[in-house]
């Protein structure tokens, strides 16, 4: 029988449920080294880990408006700062 | 102004993922459409003008939110709950030879072009899927998110432990994280 494999001792099941301690900083020193070995040598989990921090900046964009624009009135006023400069 | 009407709403979208706030987001607009206006006779057409002009404002949006990231501190780790992120029955069984590793491993979307991301119905989806988290979780997301409290903030208003905090935001990302893959997955 050969050894089970789990790569940085840490499996993929472990790996979901400790994604945002390791995005928060709060994982101990030896957890968060062998977090990073398991995401080192697992493509699907590194996928989920960055799916977690684009699913936090969709979040961010998603509260803005939809037909939101940016401030034109502020655009302007660095346009004619710009062309004062040239 | 025809092209800041065209493109100004996903020019901000783009910045919006890389940086927080809203203020740094339309500065990082206005920094990009001075890129493009001094860069325009160096555009060789290679790639469509709107591509350019995305491109630019993401660069500029990363070295910003690289500038200005805050470093969180360590604390120690604790238990994230008994509610599964992921479905338990898309990992391999204990007795499996890799146990606990993927059966049913994640469909990529995580580095589809930006423009696809913040797309009008993907934001919707967003929207919706926050709307149907528990009361505390949205607020923690919320907070967190769009915000851009750092966690010691949002224990102090909630008055949370820091480990409460971490789960009710574990449990919100993981939760619109599933919602987000199993629309890309019927879209792809």
């Amino acid at each position: 029988m050969t050894e089970p494999i789990v790569p940085g001792g840490i499996s993929c099941r472990e790996v979901v449920e400790l994604v945002t301690a390791y995005l928060e900083g709060a994982l101990d020193p030896d957890t968060r080294a062998r977090f990073e070995v398991h995401l080192e040598l697992c493509g699907p989990c590194f996928e989920y880990v960055e799916q977690i921090r684009a699913t936090s900046r969709l979040v961010a964009v998603a509260a803005t408006e939809l037909d939101e624009r940016p401030d034109r009135d502020a655009l302007l006023k660095a346009f004619r700062a710009f062309h004062k400069e040239t | 102004m025809t092209l800041v009407d065209r493109y100004g709403a996903l020019m901000l979208r783009v910045a919006l993922m890389h940086v927080r706030s809203r203020a740094v987001a339309e500065e990082v607009v206005q920094e990009a459409w001075l890129g493009v206006v001094r860069g325009l006779d160096r555009f060789e057409g290679r790639s469509s003008l709107k591509t350019w002009i995305l491109r630019i404002v993401a660069n500029l949006a990363r070295t910003r939110a690289v500038r200005e990231q805050r470093s969180v501190p360590l604390s120690s780790l604790e238990p994230e709950g008994d509610e599964p992120s992921v479905d338990p029955t898309r990992f391999r069984p204990l007795d499996d030879r890799y146990p606990g590793g993927w059966a049913v491993p994640p469909h990529a979307w995580a580095r589809l072009p930006e423009e696809s991301l913040v797309a009008d119905e993907t934001l919707r989806l967003v929207r919706e899927a926050i709307d149907r988290l528990p009361a505390r979780q949205q607020e923690v997301i919320t907070l967190r998110d769009v915000e851009g409290w750092d966690s010691d903030e949002v224990c102090t208003a909630l008055d949370l432990t820091e480990g409460n905090q971490r789960v009710l935001l574990h449990r919100a990302r993981s939760k619109i994280r599933q919602e987000l893959e199993d629309y890309f997955e019927a879209a792809a």
